[in-house]
């Protein structure tokens, strides 16, 4: 069997399970944010009764991420809806964005938004937060109530992206009935060239297979250049499954890992025990394809889809008015710290926008430092506009006053993961998806620029 | 009984996205409370670039869609998991869609809520009709007609009796997986 076979037949009491199978597996985890949570809370409530309880309360992840920095008065309510049913509920694990479970959150437009503006418990990108909080374990099956949800890949587990009624259902039973996906092998030898990334790994091949190429399948990612990969280039990898309609992404498990996992499962006092499932020898692929990562070059997806595929430096004829990084994919420390290597000691020519993904990602730039400087103030002074208010932001749009919203008919290069007709704010902008290096040369010259020139 | 279903449609290209169909800024509406689900159906389709659509799929100032049928290419829903994009379109009064291919969580999502059938079809029917053309979904027969010719759809198989149901709830509840209400 594959991996995801593996996991799905032990999740759904069987010794064997096939690609096709319809089975009803049990889940691990339940994540649900801001978002999505309040119409799946409506769901069970409606469903199971006004005075019903979860199935399990300690295998429930509840993570505001979405529209938090906005004065939209309905974002502002959907935050209360989920501190209400975590009270009600007697959820462990929900990451409030303040700190009194009594209060109310309103955003303070008066203070703006790079300050920040969270309590203590607030994280950030619910796929970012929840393997730093200790809630992802290889083995698993996790439900999310986001696309994005099959990041968790990375770290060997089954993870999918859900709607509301499913995760309704499974609030109340802790059960879905899937169907167990074909496998598509992804073979990776060598190890990635200076100024390539795994973010031009996964545009590589979404720019092979289509943004539809893997539609109802599963993602493995396998060999020597997957082993090479650290756990922030799996999680980049596994998060774009979904743009090329890929159920999940899945990384066989290793050392990296469960040093990983073990750490932060003791750091944050979740459970620690789990059952990685091993690579079998008899697996059965839908495809198979071998990439030599060495030969890969920067790639960027152009718009309007992430399967639009050119090397940036075929592009150098676009212009750009913004450059932004940030979101899951994106937004994590070492996405920040290439960005900086880039940026060092020059100035940007374009307006930049800088979301970390998590709070701690905040924090470890704050600390970790280029020479004498944080890498924090090697952003700033390169003059990317930096937020210490963590969140989805711009990624998606959102509500009209989210940080490094698109409200106008502007071009971006973006190491975000999506670039359709009006992802990022107005239907008329194009959002061009790149490597964290791509966007920081890109912002350094005005268009899109390959960063093999600026990385000595 | 026999089940038809007779409308104008709407034809939309290949790779339409959630954000499209239901732009992010409207995701702060919760379907599950009544005025709000309206108010997602009034915005359905309100993604879609001016100048490739000119003819509305709402017209301003209305909150319901004339449109009860979709015509889609390839690829239809793709991108995020977002319920609210099935259910916008139900709002809105759609019944059907008939696409090419869908993305797997907006197929799952529809029939997971039971908002409006995921029809396939057979051939690339978004080259043969145009907004405004008349069609007849025929349930039983697994048939759409359009501008007088019949075309064949592929049978949803499994799902059908979900989508039947009203959904994944009625029909886990009908199949004793989960007790009644």
């Amino acid at each position: 069997m594959t991996l995801t076979e593996k996991i799905l037949a032990k999740a759904s009491g069987r010794n064997r399970v096939a690609a096709g199978d319809n089975v009803w597996v049990n889940a691990d985890i339940l994540l649900t944010h801001d978002v999505c949570g309040p119409g799946s809370i409506g769901v069970f409530k409606r469903e199971f009764g006004q005075n019903a309880k979860v199935w399990d309360p300690m295998k429930i992840v509840i993570i505001p991420d979405h529209y938090i920095f906005t004065a939209d008065r309905l974002s502002n309510r959907n935050v209360d809806v989920l501190r209400e049913f975590a009270k009600e509920q007697g959820l462990s694990y929900f990451y409030d964005v303040i700190d009194d479970p009594e209060g109310h959150w309103a955003f303070n437009v008066a203070r703006g938004q790079l300050r920040r503006q969270h309590g203590s418990r607030y994280q950030g990108v619910c796929h970012a937060a929840l393997p730093q909080r200790g809630h992802t374990r290889p083995g698993e099956v996790l439900f999310g109530t986001d696309s994005h949800t099959c990041m968790a890949g990375a770290f060997g587990e089954f993870a999918t992206g859900i709607g509301n009624t499913d995760a309704g259902f499974i609030l109340g039973t802790g059960k879905l009935l899937i169907k167990v996906p074909e496998t598509m092998r992804f073979y990776l030898e060598a190890e990635l060239p200076k100024g390539v990334m795994a973010k031009d790994v996964i545009l590589n091949v979404i720019g092979d297979i289509g943004f539809d190429g893997a539609t109802y399948r599963a993602m493995q990612w396998e060999g020597p250049g997957a082993s090479a990969l650290d756990m922030d280039d799996r999680m980049t990898i596994a998060n774009m499954a979904i743009e090329a309609g890929g159920k999940n992404g899945i990384f066989p498990a290793d050392k990296k890992t469960f040093a990983y996992v073990d750490e932060r499962t003791r750091a944050n006092g979740t459970k620690s025990a789990y059952e990685p499932a091993e690579l079998d020898r008899d697996q059965i692929f839908a495809f198979d394809k071998v990439y030599d990562l060495s030969k890969l070059e920067p790639t960027v997806a152009m718009h309007p889809n992430p399967g639009n595929r050119a090397l940036a430096k075929t592009l150098e004829y676009v212009r750009l008015d913004r450059a932004y990084i940030g979101s899951c994919t994106g937004g994590k420390t070492s996405d920040f710290v290439a960005f900086a290597e880039v940026v060092n000691g020059k100035r940007v020519q374009i307006e930049t926008y800088g979301v970390p993904a998590t709070s701690e990602v905040v924090s470890d730039l704050k600390q970790a430092r280029l020479g004498e400087t944080s890498v924090w103030d090697v952003l700033i002074d390169a003059g990317v506009m930096m937020t210490e208010n963590a969140s989805c932001a711009a990624c998606l749009g959102g509500p009209q006053d989210t940080f490094g919203r698109l409200n106008a008919p502007l071009t971006c290069i973006s190491a975000t993961n999506r670039n359709f007709p009006g992802r990022m704010g107005s239907k008329e902008s194009k959002v061009y998806l790149a490597s964290p290096y791509t966007v920081a040369a890109s912002a350094l010259t005005g268009h899109v620029t390959d960063p093999r020139e600026f990385l000595s | 009984m026999a089940k038809k279903l007779t409308s104008p449609v709407y034809v939309v290209e290949d790779n339409i996205d959630t954000d499209q169909i239901i732009p992010a800024q409207y995701l702060t509406l919760v379907p599950t409370i009544p005025e709000e689900y309206e108010k997602l159906g009034s915005y359905a389709m309100v993604g879609l670039p001016d100048d490739l659509y000119p003819i509305e799929f709402i017209k301003k100032g209305a909150t319901k869609t004339g449109y009860k049928i979709i015509i889609a290419g390839k690829n239809f829903g793709c991108g995020s998991s977002r319920e609210h994009a099935p259910i916008s379109l139900g709002a809105a009064g759609v019944e059907a869609i008939v696409a090419e291919s869908y993305a797997r969580i907006f197929f799952r999502n529809s029939v997971a809520t039971g908002e409006l059938y995921p029809y396939e079809a057979r051939e690339r029917l978004i080259e043969r009709v145009k907004t405004g053309d008349i069609a007849i979904i025929d349930f039983d027969n697994d048939t759409i007609e359009i501008n007088g010719q019949v075309h064949q759809l592929k049978p949803m198989g499994d799902v059908r009796p979900v989508i039947e149901a009203g959904g994944l709830f009625n029909y886990a509840r009908q199949s004793g997986m989960i007790p009644g209400p």
